[in-house]
């Protein structure tokens, strides 16, 4: 009880919400390997195969795979080492959703500066998860 | 008699995982590991990722004892001894890091040990600068990231050997900056049953020094727990529980932007990934049970000369000596 009072509603709300999300994000990852190991949805690259691409680097691997970068792993969702990308990518997204709900708290406590901290991240963070920052090749 | 019983156990469990790392490595065969760009090992495909997986297993229970992150273990190591290009472990790290970091977070927050106020600042400089490094790390050629991750592990080695840890740092007077975010809290210290008041100083250099360790962090895909902690508590005088707790917290968002350019860019293979997600999560639940029981101090030096063993292997690698 008495810990409880050192943490402020904010931080109770994005906490609770962060829970939530972790847990349905590592059910959701272990749901899907579990799919795709069972081979019940055929993968984009066969799992036999895998030992020929993970020693290539990433830029020679998405050429020789035929796989688009980005959010195009979305229309290939059938296949079943795509549709791990569903847990991975809610995992990565947990966060931004944390920001979004307390960010109109800080603003009802009239905490200005962390609100538009908390917006401004919230913008970083989708920028990373556009898929608009592509790297240059090695 | 309980204790010594329980160092045993992980030293056994570390013998383990160190053997598995040095089968792994032997199973491949070195000229395998050189040049070649498409690698092959005698081994079937599912042999990898099982082995993977036991491995991951075995660094979230010693990550747990030596009280490091499973990312500063993961990568090296998993880079160093496995078939896998440095680009899909990093991401993998990244992910081991943040999974590992989304699951400590609530917890933290609840109990008031992480701190909002504390990370919100630092978070958005760090993982601002963590998109700027997985963008570096992807963009180098291999052996530059490798060689540059090997010093940044003999590094880390420094900083563990060296780094001294304060409780409850004195600051004598919080500085202009955290006095006008009210970055400042108050935790219930349940060992002594006392509430701590606490205050930073040195506001500007600490998220200064965050540019850096959230660029390092995006390039290597390590988390960066073995930095943030030192920054947190000796630079800006947050108390050790304080730093501990809200660096892990930190890392779920620090990790999530530098993730995004990894899993944006194909750098994340599901079949790495989630093995070492879900080994890592696992090993570390057994390893907070059996923390009780070991020598701390102990398991540390273990660790450590496992970091420093992985990171001369990871420079030799990028500078072509030990290939």
């Amino acid at each position: 009880m008495q810990q409880n009072q050192t943490a402020t509603k904010e931080q109770l709300t994005y906490a609770a919400l962060l829970n939530k999300g972790m847990k349905l994000g590592l059910l959701m990852l272990v749901v899907s390997f579990l799919l795709y190991m069972s081979g019940v949805l055929v993968p984009h690259v066969p799992v036999d195969k895998l030992p020929e691409y993970w020693g290539l680097s990433v830029h020679k691997f998405l050429e020789v795979s035929n796989i688009h970068p980005g959010w195009t792993w979305v229309g290939m969702i059938s296949k079943g080492d795509f549709l791990n990308f569903v847990g991975i990518s809610f995992l990565a997204g947990v966060t931004i959703l944390c920001y979004v709900r307390i960010i109109p708290i800080l603003f009802g406590k009239g905490d200005k500066v962390f609100a538009v901290i908390g917006i401004l991240e919230v913008l970083v963070l989708a920028l990373a998860a556009s898929g608009l920052l592509k790297t240059g090749g090695h | 008699m309980v204790c010594a019983k329980g160092a045993r156990f992980a030293v056994f469990v570390i013998l383990i995982a160190v053997a598995l790392i040095c089968l792994s490595g032997f199973a491949l065969g070195a000229e395998e590991v050189a040049a070649s760009a498409v690698q092959k090992s005698s081994l079937p495909w599912w042999a990898w990722p099982l082995i993977l997986f036991v491995v991951t297993f075995l660094l979230g229970i010693v990550a747990v004892l030596g009280g490091v992150g499973g990312g500063v273990l993961f990568v090296p190591i998993i880079g160093g001894f496995f078939p896998f290009h440095l680009d899909f472990v990093r991401g993998a790290g990244l992910m081991v890091a943040l999974a590992g970091a989304l699951a400590a977070g609530p917890g933290l927050l609840k109990k008031g040990l992480a701190d909002l106020r504390l990370a919100f600042p630092v978070a958005l400089i760090a993982s601002s600068c963590a998109i700027v490094g997985a963008m570096i790390g992807l963009a180098l050629p291999t052996n530059v990231v490798q060689t540059a991750l090997g010093a940044t592990i003999l590094g880390i080695v420094a900083i563990m050997f060296m780094a001294k840890k304060s409780d409850y740092p004195e600051v004598p007077k919080a500085d202009a900056l955290s006095t006008a975010l009210r970055i400042n809290g108050i935790y219930y210290e349940a060992t002594t049953g006392q509430t701590i008041n606490w205050k930073i100083h040195r506001t500007p250099q600490g998220l200064a020094t965050f540019i850096v360790i959230g660029v390092m962090a995006g390039m290597f895909g390590l988390g960066a727990g073995w930095a943030n902690v030192p920054v947190l508590n000796l630079m800006m005088g947050a108390p050790l529980k304080v730093s501990v707790a809200t660096s892990k917290f930190l890392l779920s968002i620090t990790d999530t932007s530098a993730a995004w350019i990894y899993i944006n860019n194909g750098a994340v293979l599901p079949m790495i990934a989630v093995p070492s997600v879900i080994g890592v999560m696992l090993g570390s639940i057994v390893g907070v049970r059996i923390l009780t029981r070991t020598k701390p101090s102990a398991v540390r030096h273990i660790v450590i000369t496992m970091l420093l063993f992985a990171g001369a292997r990871a420079l030799l690698k990028g500078l072509g000596i030990w290939t």
